[in-house]
């Protein structure tokens, strides 16, 4: 099982260098480290919006708000900014991952205390969060010259070839990396949605890992709308809309399981930067960005079938049922 | 709970049907809506005005028509996120011929067709390959809605020949619109496919359990394509009629339609989870929803407050249920 997960990371990673290569090849430069780290830098949102839905896809659910949360949190600390310019940056920044906890923990809540499936709440939730986004703003935006320096600059400082941004990126990845693998909330995340009935037996609250999968994913979404904000230099109610979707397609592109408990870290990170090179090439070989969306639908056809051939070949959907029916007995 | 489990009589009835009437979603749901008329009539002088009325019914008459097919998708226990793309794509391959001088009875026929197609290709990915429906309808979703940006791009399709315009903008008779009448009808055909056919039972079947289903002899996977073709089909005839009545398309039309056609269904006491729910349960949650947006846009409320509230009555109707049932737990069914 090992094998197969890491021969799929193996071979994304091969398309991702046989994509770079076949665009440098049009466009010399492309595959120069100066523009591949400019790649991962326009990026870095998204993975790390896509390392929370990451956690909250393990456990068998979806969080659909991640983008309205980024944007709700984006305005109030861009106004907060606007309003108090001496507040300092890290202050904000952890003012922004603390609202999007809040967020996510109002998700979590619905899905464990009161039942209702996670699709619908994080539908619910996400029109309501933008919706209270326009609300805060009053429809209005918030503009560079009205941000401090510090805010907007400091994702943009270069720091060894790489700027803050792609650093945060960088950070937030290893972080999660040995969460996934070294703690036991970690560990809870993939048994919650790959065994609900082993994992209840093996003493892990399966409701409350759901509930903190939803707080990681708000808080990074928090950390996300401050990330925006200073990085696009302007906050208003649409920014990221549409989103949510891009997070979940990376996560499919990187061979997580929609049905919970299955993938890692690694092919997260690498569906996103298949998203972001795509995004980036083809302006450079001369396709206009309009394709990108259809693209990005084609592929994200062809890695849920990719996905689907791969969990059939392990014959665990029939175990999978039977294991969550038994949970719901359980919690009855 | 140990008191419920030492009583093991079952009665022949489960309670008179009057109390049973009245516990029921759709009323419930019901007098959600008539509460909600009272309040608007009283709050804006404007709204007991038959021809605005008649108005507020574009609000949701397309979404609703939707809202049918998804609704029996969504009781057989899957879900199509692409319902609005395919309306976007419906709508530019219309407006493509439009510009070709293809003339009304062309265009519909397209855009059904269309429709059917892209139905067909969700069907055949979800029913014939055995994936998983919200993925891949939102993988459908970005494709059919990125065609559209393909072959638009920044531009708009307008100039569709005059005859067109009657699907969006024609009335039947007095107040009742050309759009408001086929609601009608498809909430009528759809009630009786649902309620009344042996095609109905086995989307319960299914949506309870797919694999007993199966072994009734049922053939669910047949069955599931053909619902998600009638979705298909119905996008189809939504992008007619909104096509009619914008008079244009651009790739972002009807842009996030899909979550406004799910929180219909799902307000309208369809379970998420397949397996229950009414199509008179949609009617009214699309009455609900159409006179909230009318109500709230009499009072000036800008379209972005009026979703939080639609969010909040999606939230509050389901968690309400629940969390009484949780407080009197003697009574549960």
């Amino acid at each position: 099982m090992n094998r197969i997960l890491k021969h799929r990371e193996i071979l994304l990673f091969g398309i991702i260098a046989i994509l770079v290569a076949g665009f440098s090849s049009r466009a010399p430069g492309f595959a120069a480290p100066r523009n591949l780290a400019g790649i991962f830098n326009d990026t870095s949102i998204l993975i790390i919006l896509a390392l929370g839905q990451m956690a909250v896809i393990l456990t068998k659910s979806i969080d659909l708000s991640v983008a309205a949360n980024l944007a709700f949190t984006g305005m109030a600390v861009a106004m907060l900014n606007a309003a108090h310019p001496e507040l300092p940056l890290a202050v904000l920044i952890v003012i922004a991952i603390g609202i999007g906890a809040f967020l996510g923990a109002i998700n979590g809540l619905f899905v464990w205390k009161v039942g209702i499936p996670p699709i619908v709440v994080t539908l619910g939730t996400l029109t309501i969060y933008r919706g209270m986004a326009f609300v805060l703003s009053g429809g209005g935006w918030v503009n560079a010259h009205q941000m401090t320096p510090v805010f907007l600059n400091t994702p943009r400082h270069v720091f060894l070839g790489l700027p803050i941004l792609g650093w945060a990126a960088v950070v937030i990845v290893v972080l999660i990396y040995i969460m996934m693998n070294r703690t036991f909330f970690g560990r809870a995340l993939y048994a919650s949605g790959g065994n609900p009935t082993a994992a209840v037996y093996a003493g892990i609250d399966v409701g409350r890992t759901r509930f903190f999968a939803f707080v990681l994913s708000g808080a990074l979404a928090g950390l996300c709308g401050y990330l925006w904000v200073s990085r696009y230099a302007v906050a208003y109610v649409d920014i990221a809309a549409g989103f949510e979707l891009d997070s979940i397609a990376a996560c499919v592109i990187g061979g997580i399981s929609t049905l919970g408990g299955i993938g890692t870290v690694v092919g997260t990170v690498l569906g996103a930067l298949f998203l972001g090179v795509i995004k980036n090439a083809l302006p450079v070989i001369n396709i206009s960005p309009f394709w990108q969306m259809a693209i990005s639908g084609a592929v994200i056809i062809l890695a849920v079938i990719f996905n689907a051939r791969q969990e059939k070949r392990r014959g665990r959907i029939i175990l999978r049922d039977k294991a969550a029916k038994t949970y719901q007995e359980a919690t009855v | 709970m140990s008191a419920v489990q030492e009583k093991r009589h079952i009665p022949d009835r489960l309670g008179t049907s009057f109390t049973r009437l009245f516990s029921s979603w759709e009323v419930l749901l019901l007098a959600v809506a008539i509460a909600i008329f009272i309040a608007n009539s009283f709050a804006s002088p404007y709204f007991l005005n038959v021809w605005n009325l008649s108005d507020a019914t574009f609000n949701f008459t397309e979404k609703a028509m939707i809202a049918f097919a998804m609704a029996l998708l969504i009781i057989s226990g899957e879900i199509d996120l692409s319902v609005a793309a395919i309306i976007a794509l419906a709508s530019t391959a219309m407006g493509a011929a439009a510009q070709i001088g293809i003339d009304t009875p062309g265009l519909v026929c397209i855009g059904i067709s269309v429709g059917l197609l892209a139905g067909a290709f969700n069907g055949f990915l979800v029913a014939g390959l055995g994936l998983p429906s919200i993925v891949v309808t939102i993988g459908t979703m970005s494709l059919f809605r990125g065609i559209s940006y393909i072959v638009l791009g920044d531009q708009a399709y307008g100039n569709y020949p005059e005859s067109f315009a009657y699907f969006g903008q024609g009335y039947v008779f007095w107040v009742f619109s050309f759009e408001f009448v086929l609601f009608i009808l498809c909430a009528i055909a759809f009630a009786v496919l649902l309620h009344a056919t042996s095609f109905g039972r086995r989307v319960y079947a299914i949506g309870n359990n797919a694999f007993a289903a199966r072994f009734s002899g049922i053939p669910v996977e047949r069955v599931k394509f053909i619902l998600f073709l009638l979705t298909g089909l119905m996008s189809g005839v939504a992008a007619v009629c909104l096509t009619s009545r914008l008079g244009s398309t651009r790739p972002s039309i009807a842009q996030g339609w899909e979550l406004e056609i799910v929180t219909m269904v799902v307000l309208g006491g369809v379970s998420i989870l397949g397996g229950s729910g009414t199509i008179g349960g949609v009617v009214i949650a699309a009455f609900v929803m159409g006179l909230v947006t009318f109500g709230l846009g009499l009072l000036n409320v800008p379209g972005i407050v009026m979703s939080i509230f639609i969010g909040l009555l999606l939230i509050i109707t389901i968690s309400l249920p629940i969390i009484i049932r949780r407080i009197k737990p003697g009574k549960s069914a």
